[in-house]
């Protein structure tokens, strides 16, 4: 077994770096989930062999402990490249993303067919291909690359700032970078004490939801003397409308080894677990490619920066349930048994793991900690509000121009989120709508929805708690003026009533209670009993449930029942969808572009409802309508809207 | 009668192998089951009572972790599993829509969701965190995203052609 230490590590950055002063070009193809779906590989060959056509010289790294001189008298002679893949670059709905490097190109939704092009133009001559440039959708403008394209350049990109940039696969590349420089500190020079203190200092809170500060949970786990003790890298990343965890480990997956590391050192731990989620084979396939290769480097393994210490790192595949995101469920589940909450206390700090104190953290509160250690507290606390410190990821998705990931700092407003960095509101047609947003769910199906009152308020855990929706895992869904709120309430509900574990009854009883009467306005059969039944259940819920997943369980519709409260009386009393989007409330509609005027349905409609000339479409008051069917079934031109037969 | 225990040896004999490199460890129970699911494509009820006896534990815990998960099946799945994604992002653009035409298209509903030459699995899932490029579905390992409804038949489409061609080759 190798010994790592500062100036091995040191060493390694060096010729890195001196081996990479070669290269005048780099060309990085985006290779997250979202661009290998669209292509990004078949991007990535192409882009190989038409470098190989164009005769360039590229980039192939050197044995750290040979001198090739071949190399250094190769050294002026023409162009060199390197091209590389890296992590989600988080701009997904542009991919596959192409960025060329140092000119701060960056190409989107680029095609195998332009490799060629790009390897001529850009990279050999130096010029702009504005076909495959940024179009920005609000004015049409060309940018060039993330320096100024809006959804880069106003984002804060610090945990997720080297996802993008570095070779995932590569270890030396994450060195190159200062990686792995803080745990050898934390190792080497920091007591367990001072770790904690520092976490504490930088006001760094838990990323998965509740937002417990970090440095005191270390702390309470630092304290407890036991032979053994474990560090748990939570990424069940299991919220509808979340990928952030998914991205950290697929595009940095040595900054959270790291993260861990610099944990392990904080409690005195020697052992840790990452729980992925089943559904992240290709995370589960790099943090355990990462594993193996800091165990090779000898970063991991019995004799940590020679301080004697050891720490060991297992991948747990989850077998997909929600539930395993809460920190005791998750235990049980690596213990081999049902993922199910357990009554706290005793916290896991105390009696955790395999009944050791364990701390579990989520997957980008750890690839944080390794820049609070090698940055200092300080620098990290200038970011953020007065409570919330830092930045935090958001997974912006749903009705906005630009879907991706992003991360601001604490206080961000919603405005500056949707409109200048997600390049405003869409709608169904994916065309940019001058209405604004009716809603942002926010945190899942734990949080709750946000209005356009709520355009200016800066985001922090507090704020989003006083509104009644909360941070949650990062999960930010835009929704249009088309959306059915109650339609979305549903939603959630349908999911936490489908995952709820069953352990207690609050939550297994009442989720189910609750979806009902949810389904019961939907269909129309609802009265105001239901309302006010529907809210009474969601308190209980919120208050006797065992855990978090029960405990908010009923935010999406408690917080859309305070917000939308219009709405919902619109389907209990009106019996009326006013978004058309209840099968069973929907106003019945005649398609004027359909409609020959033959007549059949206004002669088949028992309440005459329906008027028009003959040859001219026709149409239906809403008004009179009993919603009977009968002209739908009358016409023969499909013209009759509003049935979903 | 002879050749009983030898088929019956056979028949476990992944198994067998599965639980040694797992060190007939009980704590390892998810990842064995995982694995056993990986080489025999389900759960089948008499490899679960295997395993329980194995480890040494009662059937009936071994059960629960088996239903507990929703990645376990107890019942055959096809050959392509297709995960329809209707996590929120996916449904306010319209996955419903898409999960349709795929029941549709394969003649599959939520009571029943293999077809029968074993082909093609159908099942909703709540996210696969490819959000930005809602809607998206999974076949196996492969992700696709922005699926229309068009899109989605091609998809399914390629898949027969190709599995037909394998089998007049």
């Amino acid at each position: 077994m190798k010994t790592m230490n500062k100036a091995v590590l040191g060493q390694i950055k060096d010729k890195y770096g001196k081996n990479f002063k070669r290269v005048n070009k780099r060309i990085i193809v985006c290779a997250g989930t979202g661009c290998i779906a669209n292509g990004a590989l078949l991007v990535y060959d192409a882009l190989q062999q038409a470098i190989e056509d164009a005769g360039l010289q590229s980039f192939i790294e050197l044995e750290l402990d040979k001198h090739d001189h071949k190399h250094d008298e190769k050294n002026n002679d023409g162009e060199c490249v390197q091209l590389s893949h890296s992590g989600c670059q988080g701009f997904c709905a542009q991919g596959p993303l192409v960025n060329i490097l140092p000119d701060e190109i960056m190409y989107v939704k680029v095609k195998p067919e332009d490799a060629a092009e790009i390897i001529q133009t850009s990279v050999m001559e130096g010029q702009l291909i504005e076909r495959l440039q940024y179009v920005n959708p609000a004015n049409g403008n060309k940018n060039r690359g993330q320096l100024d394209i809006p959804f880069y350049k106003l984002q804060n990109r610090l945990v997720l700032g080297e996802c993008g940039h570095v070779d995932p696969e590569n270890i030396r590349e994450y060195i190159s970078h200062d990686g792995y420089f803080a745990a050898e500190k934390a190792y080497t020079s920091m007591t367990d004490q001072e770790v904690c203190d520092t976490l504490i200092e930088s006001g760094l809170r838990g990323r998965g939801g509740g937002g417990f500060p970090t440095g005191r949970k270390w702390n309470f786990a630092r304290v407890v003397e036991s032979d053994k003790k474990y560090v748990i890298c939570n990424g069940d990343e299991g919220d509808p409308g979340a990928f952030m965890d998914r991205s950290l480990m697929e595009g940095n997956p040595h900054r959270i080894i790291e993260g861990m590391m610099i944990a392990a050192r904080a409690i005195n731990a020697n052992e840790g677990y990452v729980y992925v989620r089943l559904e992240y084979p290709l995370a589960v396939k790099r943090v355990i490619k990462a594993i193996q290769d800091a165990l090779d480097a000898g970063i991991l393994g019995d004799n940590v920066f020679g301080t004697g210490r050891s720490m060991h790192i297992h991948v747990m595949e989850g077998a997909g349930a929600f539930v395993c995101g809460e920190e005791t469920a998750l235990m049980a589940s690596i213990e081999g048994k049902r993922g199910m909450p357990m009554p706290k206390p005793p916290f896991p700090a105390q009696e955790g793991l395999f009944g050791k104190p364990t701390i579990i953290n989520n997957v980008e509160t750890l690839a944080a900690v390794p820049l609070i250690i090698r940055n200092g507290p300080s620098w990290f606390n200038q970011y953020g509000t007065a409570t919330s410190k830092g930045t935090k990821t958001f997974a912006l998705t749903g009705h906005v121009a630009n879907t991706g990931l992003i991360e601001v700092p604490f206080g961000t407003t919603l405005r500056e989120i949707v409109h200048n960095i997600g390049g405003g509101v869409t709608d169904d047609d994916g065309k940019i709508s001058t209405q604004g947003f009716k809603a942002v769910q926010i945190g899942g199906p734990s949080g709750g929805c946000l209005t356009a009152e709520n355009i200016d308020l800066p985001l922090d855990y507090d704020n989003l708690l006083a509104c009644g929706a909360m941070v949650g895992s990062g999960g930010l869904v835009v929704m249009n003026q088309q959306s059915c709120m109650i339609q979305i309430a549903r939603f959630f509900m349908n999911f936490t009533q489908s995952e709820s574990c069953g352990k207690c009854i609050p939550c297994r009883e009442g989720t189910k209670q609750m979806l009902a009467l949810l389904d019961d306005i939907i269909d129309g059969t609802a009265t105001m009993e239901t309302f006010h039944l529907l809210e009474e259940v969601g308190n209980v819920v919120k208050k006797a449930s065992l855990c978090g997943l029960g405990k908010t369980a009923p935010s999406p519709v408690l917080s859309t029942i305070v917000k939308f409260k219009e709405e919902y009386l619109e389907h209990i009393v009106n019996k009326r969808c006013p978004t058309n989007n209840c099968p069973a409330l929907m106003d019945i509609t005649i398609d004027v572009e359909k409609c020959i005027g033959c007549t059949a349905c206004a002669r088949k409609c028992p309440v005459g409802a329906i008027t028009g000339e003959k040859k001219q479409p026709h149409k239906v008051d809403p008004a009179i309508c009993i919603k009977c069917g009968e002209c739908f079934k009358a016409c023969k031109f499909d013209a009759v809207l509003g049935f979903n037969m | 009668m002879k050749t009983e225990p030898n088929k019956s040896l056979r028949q476990f004999q992944q198994v067998h192998e599965i639980l040694e490199a797992n060190n007939n460890d009980k704590a390892r129970l998810i990842p064995i089951l995982q694995q056993v699911q990986d080489s025999y494509l389900f759960l089948p009820p008499q490899v679960l009572t295997y395993i329980a006896t194995a480890l040494r534990m009662p059937i009936a815990e071994v059960y629960g972790v088996a239903t507990f998960y929703a990645h376990f099946t107890l019942e055959p799945k096809g050959k392509y599993v297709v995960r329809a994604c209707d996590g929120t992002a996916c449904h306010v653009k319209g996955s419903s829509k898409l999960l349709r035409t795929l029941y549709e298209k394969l003649k599959l509903s939520p009571d029943k969701s293999t077809t029968d030459d074993m082909l093609f699995t159908i099942e909703a899932v709540s996210c696969l965190g490819a959000c930005g490029l809602a809607p998206v579905m999974m076949i196996n390992d492969k992700v696709y995203g922005e699926v229309t409804s068009a899109r989605c038949g091609e998809i399914i489409d390629a898949i027969i052609t190709a599995e037909s061609k394998v089998v007049n080759e």
